[in-house]
């Protein structure tokens, strides 16, 4: 049963290194803003081909994945 | 744009405005004016159109041409230092905010800067904040071509004196996540170890490793207790410095005994203490604190008359020439030229031009006031028309408008509200408590010492008004963005309460109760024929005056020539039609003689026509939609106007507000804030305040609440507690009502949590109260009123229309 001690051990230390994630995150300033970031991971990267004159009306705000 | 065909009008591409006046076809799209044209170009240019397909027509009209002169001022190296948040030699960060930004769109735009102008290197935006972090390299661009680009594609930012006043605005404060994130972890791995005690296979788990456990728990709960839980302790002990008793003295001792008679029962190793209570208890009640804290971040309610001047200004020097300096370094003596449009930054005298003065956000004077050369013009009005030069005759700081926020008011700091319904229930709660707590100590010493002991201390665990402190916020919290929805934005929770306790309603006239953009207009005399409506339109039509122009938008049709026209400054105008002679302006002007004139304090403009007065045009306010009923909705409370403007209204007021209402005309800033402070200290009223302009600035501070009325809340509006769109103007009642409902479920909420330490108070001081009961009864308690306070405020705010 001692393996108890060491098992809990194990997770405290799991849950402290997550805590230590969760407090660099709010430090770096992840939880300033909690909407832009939402709306900037729909942009699409640009590449030069895009933007011929005509683009379709209803093709908005859907990723693709481009190199 | 299926519905701008079905329509026949045309939409604009880049704006979505309907092109009324003239439509742009270029590059197969429609413009409505040539402003936006050019963003277009623009941006097709660089390969942005990106911008359109986001969004439909997310951009923002070009009809008022952006004067990048006005810029100039950014090339001050004293400006710039002030603006800017850091510098190096190869690169300079700056933040803008800018209230334009509406839609996702925006911020791609905004975030791809760099491809108009290389100089930037990167753009960040905070939507909510309506910010943009901006970082450019210094040498290969400058601050003003940045501004000036901004400015050009419809982002002017918003750059005010007060952004020069080296106050960087604070980061929003992230104390309150550190403090949730430990409590949370704690709580989580506390009630982990605590488990085996809960359940009977465990048992032999629990006599092993009790004391393990217990230990480990206390190590977790340290920083719970001396960091997560500090701001009730802190806020206790300045309650008890006041010697006042608020609601976070029943919860620090509640806490203090959780933890310290946890810590002595596993030290003594008499039981596993009630640390998972102790943390969860920390950590619920931080989430009610974070959701207090929750306000709207891109609206400023503190914003005092810097925010409103501008940071430059063009000063003329001697050889007559332009240059642009900061309002701040205006000395007196200066020569300043003032535009179309402009703000007068500073009390000054006319020198040359025909100055028509806007003052209606600043005195509340509803027409433009005409000054001639040698008055001297207060600051904050707007210039109308054409550029005016004057002189500096008071600085900045001196001015009559700025003086007023040297009054006390001003300089005080936000009293702590203290006699709100917790506090107060805080108070109640701490003596029964006591008196609970002394009760069973008495009931049990002489029976047994162990038990008297148990009982004294368990009646202090339960008694912590945990519950009670997370009702007022949920319901308040929940409440603010009801509000928030329909356009009311509060400054903080604590407003509802103080909306709930108003019993006098005073407004402001102009900007307020009318709609500052429109005036209603009456003609009395001979009839007109349509010949002659015509001639006098056609001679209003070559005016740039106001009152002209808001003549010639109501006198619909076309005009005819007009020979020999001519503008006399302060009287008239003169123009011949179709051989008619026409002459419209001032009574005196028209050589109408004194006695004939009615109605003098109104604004009213005579028309003659070949020599002969035929009648006059008479302005008055247009009320703003709804306000009949408001007035209304709000029948049971004291109703009063302070109006800057002269009394030609009182008898339209008065009808529309009843014969209660106390009306008073002529009011400057300083005897509105004095009428709000005699309201509150002889009648010993809850007065609501709601204004439009700076000079309602001292009232609404003074007021118990005090409401800006905006027409768009980005823009400026005088320190407040809370900002009311224009458009929900007529809900004012209702919002009013509706807090009135939230206190009552405050009250019930506090009920449903009273249920719960009657239970737990019965078994405390029957001795029965164990780790177990704890356990089962703390998270049930705090779940249950915080899911009644959610769904009642959901359920009135829908039974209230909200």
């Amino acid at each position: 049963m001692y393996i108890i001690f060491l098992m809990i051990a194990i997770s405290v230390t799991v849950a402290a290194c997550f805590l230590g994630a969760f407090l660099w995150a709010v430090r770096s300033g992840q939880y300033d803003d909690d909407y832009t970031p939402a709306v900037r991971m729909l942009f699409e990267n640009d590449t030069e081909q895009q933007d011929t004159k005509q683009q379709k009306k209803g093709s908005k705000l859907y990723p693709e994945a481009k190199t | 744009m299926e519905a701008a065909l079905q329509t026949n009008v045309q939409t604009c591409y880049h704006c979505g405005d309907s092109c009324v006046e003239e439509t742009i076809l270029a590059h197969d799209k429609t413009f409505c004016c040539d402003g936006c044209k050019t963003v277009y170009e623009l941006l097709e240019e660089n390969n942005l159109c990106n911008y359109y397909n986001l969004e439909e027509n997310p951009g923002i009209t070009g009809k008022k041409p952006v004067a990048e002169a006005r810029f100039a001022y950014l090339d001050d190296a004293g400006v710039e230092a002030q603006l800017i948040n850091f510098k190096s030699d190869n690169i300079a960060k700056i933040t803008f905010y800018i209230p334009q930004m509406h839609c996702s769109s925006c911020i791609w735009l905004l975030e791809n800067l760099f491809k108009l102008n290389p100089g930037i290197s990167e753009t960040t935006v905070n939507f909510l904040r309506k910010e943009v972090s901006l970082t450019y390299f210094p040498q290969k661009t400058t601050l003003r071509e940045v501004v000036t680009l901004l400015a050009r594609i419809g982002y002017e930012p918003e750059i005010t004196l007060a952004n020069t006043d080296g106050k960087k605005t604070s980061k929003p404060s992230r104390t309150i996540i550190y403090k949730l994130g430990i409590a949370g972890f704690a709580f989580g791995n506390v009630m982990l170890l605590a488990f085996p005690d809960y359940v009977d296979f465990t048992q032999g788990l629990q006599r092993t490793f009790g004391s393990f456990f217990g230990y480990l728990s206390i190590l977790l709960s340290i920083p719970v207790f001396f960091y997560s839980a500090r701001g009730f302790f802190t806020s206790a002990w300045e309650g008890i410095k006041q010697r006042m008793v608020n609601i976070d003295l029943p919860i620090s001792t509640g806490l203090l005994a959780l933890f310290l008679v946890s810590i002595f029962d596993i030290v003594t190793a008499r039981g596993p203490g009630y640390l998972d209570s102790f943390t969860g208890l920390v950590f619920f009640m931080l989430i009610g604190k974070y959701f207090q804290q929750r306000t709207f971040d891109s609206l400023s309610f503190d914003r005092d008359y810097t925010s409103y001047f501008p940071v430059s200004i063009t000063v003329l020097k001697e050889n007559g020439e332009e240059s642009s300096t900061a309002v701040r370094n205006l000395k007196v003596g200066d020569r300043i030229r003032i535009r179309n449009q402009e703000l007068i930054p500073a009390d000054a005298m006319l020198l040359h031009g025909r100055a028509m003065i806007d003052y209606s956000f600043v005195s509340g004077e509803s027409e433009p006031v005409e000054k001639v050369v040698g008055e001297v013009i207060y600051a904050g009005g707007r210039q109308i028309g054409e550029s005016i030069e004057l002189e500096v005759v008071k600085e900045v700081s001196q001015g009559y408008l700025t003086q007023l926020w040297n009054d006390t008011v001003f300089s005080k700091d936000e009293k702590q509200n203290l006699h709100t319904y917790s506090n107060i229930a805080g108070k109640w709660f701490i003596i029964v408590t006591m008196m609970v707590a002394a009760g069973a100590l008495i009931y049990w010493v002489p029976r047994d010492m162990d038990m008297a002991m148990r009982a004294f201390t368990s009646v202090l665990i339960i008694a912590c008004p945990c519950a009670l402190s997370l009702a007022t916020p949920f319901v308040h919290g929940h409440t603010m963005r009801v509000f928030g929805r329909n356009k009311f934005y509060l400054k903080n929770t604590g407003v509802v309460e103080r909306l709930a306790k108003i019993d006098t309603v005073v407004f402001d006239k102009t900007g307020t109760l009318t709609e500052p953009s429109e005036a209603e207009l009456t003609y009395t005399g001979k009839q007109l024929s349509e010949a002659e409506q015509r001639a006098v339109l056609s001679v209003m039509r070559h005016s740039t005056h106001p009152l002209s122009q808001r003549i010639s938008e109501q006198l619909k049709g076309t005009s005819s020539p007009v020979t020999g026209f001519q503008e006399f400054a302060g009287k008239g105008l003169v123009g011949e039609v179709n051989g008619m002679l026409v002459r419209v302006g001032s009574a005196a002007y028209l050589g109408v003689p004194a006695e004939k004139q009615k109605d003098t304090l109104k604004t009213t403009v005579y028309v003659s026509i070949d020599g002969k007065v035929l009648g006059y045009y008479t302005f008055y306010n247009v009320y703003r939609e709804g306000v009949q009923q408001v007035l209304q909705e709000l029948g049971d409370k004291k109703i009063a106007v302070l109006s800057g403007d002269n009394d030609h209204e009182e008898a339209r007021l008065r009808e529309l507000l009843g014969k209660e209402a106390e009306l008073s005309f002529n009011q400057s800033p300083v005897q509105k804030l004095e009428y709000i402070q005699q309201l509150k200290a002889r009648e010993n009223r809850q007065v609501l305040m709601v204004g439009d302009g700076l000079n309602d600035a001292g009232a609404l501070k003074q007021s118990d609440a005090g409401i800006a009325l905006s027409n768009s809340v980005t823009n400026f509006s005088p320190s407040c507690d809370a900002i009311l769109d224009a458009s929900a103007f007529d809900r004012l009642g209702t919002f009013l009502n509706f807090s009135k409902t939230t206190m009552t479920l405050i009250l019930l909420t506090f009920a449903v949590s009273l249920v719960y330490n009657v239970i737990g108070l019965t078994m405390a001081v029957m001795g029965l109260f164990t780790p177990i009961v704890s356990a089962i009864l703390m998270p049930i308690s705090t779940l249950s009123v915080m899911t009644f306070a959610t769904l009642s405020v959901k359920y009135a705010a829908r039974k209230a229309g909200l």
